[in-house]
């Protein structure tokens, strides 16, 4: 048990605040008890398991059809092994055979030979087969229910409104989840890409992740805030801490619908200077909430997610379908579309990619698509394939070096003559971007001239690459700043130097999003921004309040700071300034 | 009847995710009893869960024993489930 109003740290993975009781998950595996059977019970065992596998088919069935309604077919995928493993012959013998011989109950021997597998599986070394380890212990863990009788602890009994506290959460458990019991979500598993922040920011469900320990320090039914824009939990907090957490709360929802009226104004600054702001999405659905917030159009759709959590590797067909629906129904805006960035903090089982020290600065995104054409070019294929249906645009991470591109657009030429061959019709025109996130391709923006047709800054990777810092990292996590004159510096020549070759550049990375910086941003010239969907109305009212020159002229005296401090509360000053008293308030909730 | 046959496996992803389960399906479709064997590893090649212990690569060699009146068919079939590259 916690003391009154303890706070557990964890990180920011979707914004809001939830109070409420908290659910429990703990992982602890089944308590199974030896019971003796007597061998006229024989056949009566055996038939309780075979109902309970055939309760479990169905019960899997279910959920499959559920997930692919809510989310496609392929996430359905996911329970493909487990209902192979419930027709496992040889699996059903072995438990027969050892009833028959140990006369022990049938829900111990199944247990036990589950198990036994589990752990053979866990030891090879093989990601792949590892995660279906996981497989097996859902699968035993819903069997075991069906032969017990009893409940398992897991989320589909989730009866009503809580805030979700686990160690992680698996597609499966998400699957079964009802989402309007649902008012928060706390992991003990870190990072903003994991299932369940992806989940979460989508559903627009307040989440902190990484807080460690935290199914140990919160017991069921206890009362918890998740603050997931501060990415904080308070355990216990009493009733002033309470008062203060409704307060913000209902603050933020009343300042959310005021922004939300706005959503649909033009992007442009008080004196009509023309900017644009756009979305970053993850899922496909997200386009929904992108034209909701009134994005002018998706200015970073990732598409890791299409590979992540899943045995095999996305399909041209389906990867075609997923980006057609997005350029589709984003027409005739503008959709940035980037290319698999996977290795750094996302790996994938299927792609086989070795563990590395510095994974980071190692064999990932464009690095990893040039070395695997044949991965490369399935979702180039889809890509240009998807382009006749709207304004699809290409863009590649992590590009360090003009070659790199040369090297991307001689395979993208490769793809573009077999779509020609077959006849199959794609946007000749269309326009393809490099991602600026590393300090080398920041400081030779201008040689891309000619070479590619736009840029967008990717603050993450350029802040911890150009400081030094890893972001994961909790001990030197105070030095990431966005504010640090350095990497401002680096900033503002990216987009001067882009400008003077006209290379129209975007940032979409957090700091884009971040109000502070925005003023800033406008005065080194920036006109194009990324965000996620919620930030886009706030950004526009902000825009909306203040005039271009200055912005400018508070970007000249920025240059002049020598910390990142200083630059912060000059800032937090100037938005007061320029925006008045009225939305103060806002800005500060 | 008893054949066997030496396979190497093209599968990009081995004998694990939807070639595992491809394989197994195939192989209980037959009457016969089939044994895949993997270094000294012998399992019973219509167990979707003894099939993934083999943990088959990509490359990796293994041998298919199949038993019964259609183990000629049936070791063919399997052979042209291992040499797919693209599953």
């Amino acid at each position: 048990m916690f003391k009154k109003g303890e706070i557990i740290r964890g990180i920011p993975a979707s914004p809001g605040i939830a109070i409420g009781k908290a659910y429990v998950i703990s992982d602890v595996v089944f308590h199974v008890e030896k019971r003796t059977i007597k061998e006229a019970e024989l056949s009566e065992e055996i038939k309780k398991l075979e109902a309970a596998l055939l309760k479990t088919k169905k019960e899997i069935q279910d959920i499959q059809k559920k997930m692919a309604k809510e989310m496609g077919a392929k996430y359905a995928d996911i329970f493909d092994m487990q209902l192979m493993l419930l027709e496992d012959r040889v699996l059903l013998e072995e438990v027969i055979e050892r009833l028959r011989k140990e006369l022990l109950g049938v829900e111990y021997i199944f247990y036990d030979v589950l198990v036994k597998y589990k752990k053979a599986l866990s030891k090879l070394d093989d990601a792949y087969l590892k995660e279906r380890a996981q497989d097996i212990d859902d699968f035993g863990r819903r069997v075991l229910k069906n032969l017990m009788g009893k409940e398992t602890s897991r989320l589909q009994y989730l009866k009503e409104k809580a805030i979700i506290v686990a160690h992680d959460l698996s597609p499966s458990d998400t699957a079964v989840l009802n989402k309007e019991y649902v008012l928060g979500f706390v992991t003990e598993v870190g990072g903003p890409t994991t299932h369940t922040a992806i989940m979460a920011k989508s559903f627009e469900i307040p989440a902190v992740v990484g807080a460690q320990n935290a199914t140990l320090k919160i017991d069921s039914g206890q009362e918890i805030i998740v603050d997931g824009s501060a990415g904080v939990v308070v355990v216990n907090p009493g009733a002033e801490k309470i008062k203060e957490y409704e307060k913000r709360r209902d603050i933020l929802r009343s300042k959310i619908d005021k922004l939300l009226k706005l959503k649909d104004i033009e992007s442009k600054t008080k004196d009509g200077t023309k900017i644009s702001i756009m979305a970053n999405i993850e899922l496909p659905h997200e386009v929904n909430s992108a034209l909701d917030h009134g994005a002018d159009g998706i200015g970073l759709y990732r598409t890791e997610y299409l590979y992540l959590n899943r045995p095999d590797l996305p399909s041209e067909e389906e990867q075609y379908q997923a980006y057609k629906l997005v350029t589709l129904q984003m027409a005739p805006k503008p959709v940035v579309i980037r290319t698999l960035d996977l290795g750094g903090d996302k790996f994938v089982s299927q792609l086989n990619i070795p563990y590395e020290i510095n994974p980071f600065m190692g064999w990932r995104a464009i690095r990893f698509c040039l070395a695997r054409p044949d991965v490369f070019k399935i979702q180039l294929r889809a890509l240009l394939r998807a382009s006749v249906h709207g304004d699809l645009r290409i863009m590649f991470p992590m590009i360090s070096s003009v070659e790199e591109v040369k090297e991307i657009k001689k395979i993208l030429r490769e793809v573009m003559e077999e779509l020609e061959k077959d006849e199959i019709p794609y946007n000749r025109d269309i326009k393809i971007g490099a991602m600026i996130e590393t300090p080398s391709a920041a400081l030779i923006c201008d040689h891309f001239k000619g070479i590619v047709d736009f840029f967008s800054i990717g603050t993450n990777d350029l802040i911890q690459y150009s400081i030094a810092v890893d972001r994961g990292n909790e001990k030197i996590a105070y030095l990431y700043d966005p504010a640090h004159p350095g990497v401002l510096r680096l900033i503002e020549k990216i987009i001067a130097s882009s400008r003077e070759v006209g290379i129209p550049v975007a940032m979409c990375g957090e700091m884009a999003g971040d109000v502070l910086f925005f003023p800033l941003l406008l005065g080194f010239g920036l006109r194009e921004f990324s965000v996620s969907p919620l930030i886009i109305p706030e950004l526009k009212m902000v825009a909306s309040h203040i005039d271009i020159t200055q912005t400018e002229e508070l970007a000249r005296k920025v240059q002049e700071m020598e910390s990142g401090h200083e630059v912060r509360e000059f800032l937090k000053e100037k938005i007061k300034e320029l925006l008045g008293t009225d939305y103060q308030e806002l800005l500060e909730a | 009847m008893k054949v066997k046959k030496k396979m190497r496996v093209r599968a990009k992803l081995g004998l694990h995710a939807r070639p595992a389960a491809m394989f197994v399906e195939a192989a209980n479709k037959f009457i016969s009893k089939i044994r895949v064997r993997k270094d000294d590893l012998v399992v019973d090649g219509k167990s979707i869960l003894n099939i993934l212990m083999l943990g088959v690569e990509c490359g990796d060699e293994i041998l298919v024993e199949a038993e019964g009146e259609d183990a000629h068919q049936a070791v063919e079939t399997l052979q042209e489930i291992v040499d797919k590259e693209d599953v």
